[in-house]
């Protein structure tokens, strides 16, 4: 309708959902307090924090599902609060745990969902087919749900996303409660989805899946989100200066050698054959090249990626008493 | 604040797609059996009834839907147990069980309404007992064609055709408090549970607390007392209270119905009945 009716932040066309100052009540306590982020055209973007932190209902405020207590959000355009059939039409959900009908086969399922879409039968039958075969669900298509296994289902959900071609996919705990393969198997989804320009909502607490596939994340605390970034930033803010290279080797004075290579601002010894050094890049070929100047025999050089795990245990570690903890 | 776009868009979707489910589901199997079975077993005693006694009545028809012999109770009250029942059976599972398995915020995901759902649902239980109603109705003419060899007159086919809409509205009834129910409680054990026991309670025990009220309300007055009958003030109360469930609106909607000599459901005054010819009965289009 008129575009007064859209009084929420219109971003730049890259940004397909703005939000400012959400905010959800329940009763005294808010489960959501006064959350802004922007979400770019294409990204992967992670929601991650414990649960109860405010991810599903950020989630659910974006879809229109829950009323909005203060606060705008923008998605694609549309007011959720608004016209939730718009950004419903546009936006796939994968919910938590997703279900299907049992006595119903995938394609029975995935046929109900697109006929609420609105789709024409033969736009249906087309969509479905080639969306059963981008999940590789494609030989069980005319099977009941029942049978399926959890990893399936998720799968499953996938494809309902891709018969909607919704722009934006929002997914809410996927890989929770999958095994390892099925786990690979669904991230590889993700990729998938990413490489055709749909931009995707992540929320886990399954983090090294989360930087695994994510462009930024935004870590939730209480309501709140305390971080937002990429990996990367992420790890400098809370880890401070960025490379851990530890090297094995044997030979005389290698730890002087090591500490004079530039940018290399610590080393410690950790046994009489093992170094740790922290420097502000990657120091290995200079590593290495020190450890054979000083005669000695390089065993072993590798290097710490800042891992979204260690963010996180150190940033809940640190604020609840609000005080540093000493690096291990 | 307003929300755009229409409520009733995916209504029909949903609609086919519940009624298939109920249709094709055991429990309607069973709940189907079981009114079958009993329409037939009361429906055989007043047969057998009405062919020894009226063979002069003018409502020979109607009188199958209302004549019982012992054991058995009449049809009507025999429906007037039966369709709550249904109702609930059909509808205490409908949300909950959807949140239960997870496909409820699915669907809700989709560019609908939670009302165009809820809509939907409901107006495809009310089709399925519209259905089995309509089905048990033509039945019940039927097998009176057959068995008493009587053609029914205008008069009466109008008169059964609003007994099956009256019987389609009061299972909508049962079918609509079912629902509120799965939406009020997770679990469908209790929202089951919780609806057999309002319906227990409407059938059971208000007939017999509604007039117990209505004499604290209008105290009965000694003189009438007396005389042998009930105060006019104190049997109005209990009329109104007894309004209250649904299954004595139905009994009341019934009798005013399916019973032609029927001219008031309250207590009869003497002002009214100036004027009446005792046991002739009212013209259809005075009923309601």
């Amino acid at each position: 309708m008129s575009g007064s009716q859209n009084e929420a932040v219109t971003g730049p066309d890259s940004v397909v959902i703005a939000a400012r100052d959400l905010t959800k009540r329940y009763g005294n306590a808010n489960a959501v307090d006064a959350i802004s982020f922007d979400i770019f055209r294409g990204e992967v973007f992670g929601l991650l924090g414990p649960n109860g932190a405010g991810k599903t209902t950020t989630i659910l405020m974006m879809l229109g599902l829950t009323d909005i207590s203060l606060g705008k959000v923008n998605v694609l355009g549309f007011d959720p609060a608004r016209s939730p059939l718009e950004v419903k039409r546009r936006v796939g959900y994968l919910p938590d745990s997703v279900g299907f009908y049992e006595h119903l086969t995938a394609v029975e399922n995935l046929s109900y969902t697109a006929r609420l879409m609105g789709l024409s039968r033969s736009e249906r039958t087309r969509r479905i087919e080639d969306a059963l075969e981008r999940v590789r669900l494609a030989d069980v298509a005319h099977k009941r749900v029942a049978t399926f296994s959890h990893g399936m289902r998720q799968r499953l959900g996938i494809a309902e996303i891709i018969v909607k071609r919704a722009e934006i996919a929002i997914l809410d705990e996927p890989t929770s409660g999958l095994d390892p393969q099925a786990t690979l198997e669904f991230l590889g989804l993700i990729g998938e989805l990413r490489a055709e320009g749909i931009t995707v909502l992540l929320s886990s607490h399954l983090l090294d899946q989360v930087q695994r596939v994510c462009d930024r994340v935004a870590l939730f605390q209480a309501g709140r989100i305390v971080m937002m970034g990429s990996v990367a930033d992420l790890a400098a803010q809370v880890l401070g200066a960025g490379f851990v290279v530890e090297v094995e080797a044997e030979g005389a004075g290698i730890a002087r050698r090591l500490a004079a290579i530039p940018g290399v601002t610590n080393v410690e010894t950790l046994a009489t054959d093992r170094f740790r050094m922290t420097a502000d890049r990657d120091v290995r070929p200079e590593a290495a090249r020190a450890v054979v100047a000083a005669d000695g025999s390089l065993r072993r050089l590798s290097v710490d990626e800042p891992s979204l795990e260690a963010i996180y245990a150190r940033y809940f570690q640190i604020r609840p008493e609000g005080r540093t903890l000493d690096a291990a | 604040m307003r929300r755009e776009g229409s409520p009733f868009s995916g209504l029909g979707t949903v609609f086919v797609k519940e009624l298939a489910d109920n249709l094709s589901s055991a429990r309607m199997l069973v709940l189907e059996l079981l009114i079958v079975l009993t329409a037939l077993a009361a429906l055989y005693g007043a047969i057998d009834n009405l062919r020894q006694s009226t063979a002069e009545d003018p409502f020979l028809l109607l009188r199958l839907f209302t004549v019982a012999r012992e054991p058995l109770p009449s049809f009507v009250a025999i429906l007037g147990f039966l369709i709550p029942l249904m109702a609930i059976g059909l509808g205490f599972d409908a949300i909950n069980s959807e949140h239960n398995r997870r496909t409820l915020s699915r669907i809700l995901a989709q560019p609908i309404y939670r009302d165009a759902l809820l809509m939907g649902k409901y107006l495809a239980g009310l089709a399925t007992l519209a259905v089995s109603l309509a089905a048990l109705w033509l039945m019940v003419i039927g097998l009176g064609l057959i068995f008493l060899g009587v053609p029914p007159g205008g008069e009466e086919v109008a008169r059964s055709l609003a007994f099956l809409v009256i019987a389609i509205f009061y299972a909508g009834v049962w079918l609509s408090l079912a629902m509120l129910l799965s939406i009020v409680f997770r679990s469908p054990a209790t929202a089951a549970l919780v609806a057999l026991g309002v319906w227990l309670f409407l059938t059971v025990l208000w007939p017999m607390l509604a007039p117990a009220f209505a004499q604290v309300i209008a105290p009965p007055d000694p003189r009438y007392a007396a005389l042998g009958i009930e105060t006019p003030d104190t049997a109005i109360w209990s009329q109104i209270l007894m309004r209250i469930s649904p299954n004595d609106i139905f009994a009341e909607a019934m009798t005013a119905v399916l019973s032609p000599t029927t001219r008031t459901l309250g207590p009869v005054f003497l002002e009214q009945l100036r004027g009446a010819l005792m046991g002739t009965p009212l013209p259809f289009a005075e009923v309601s």
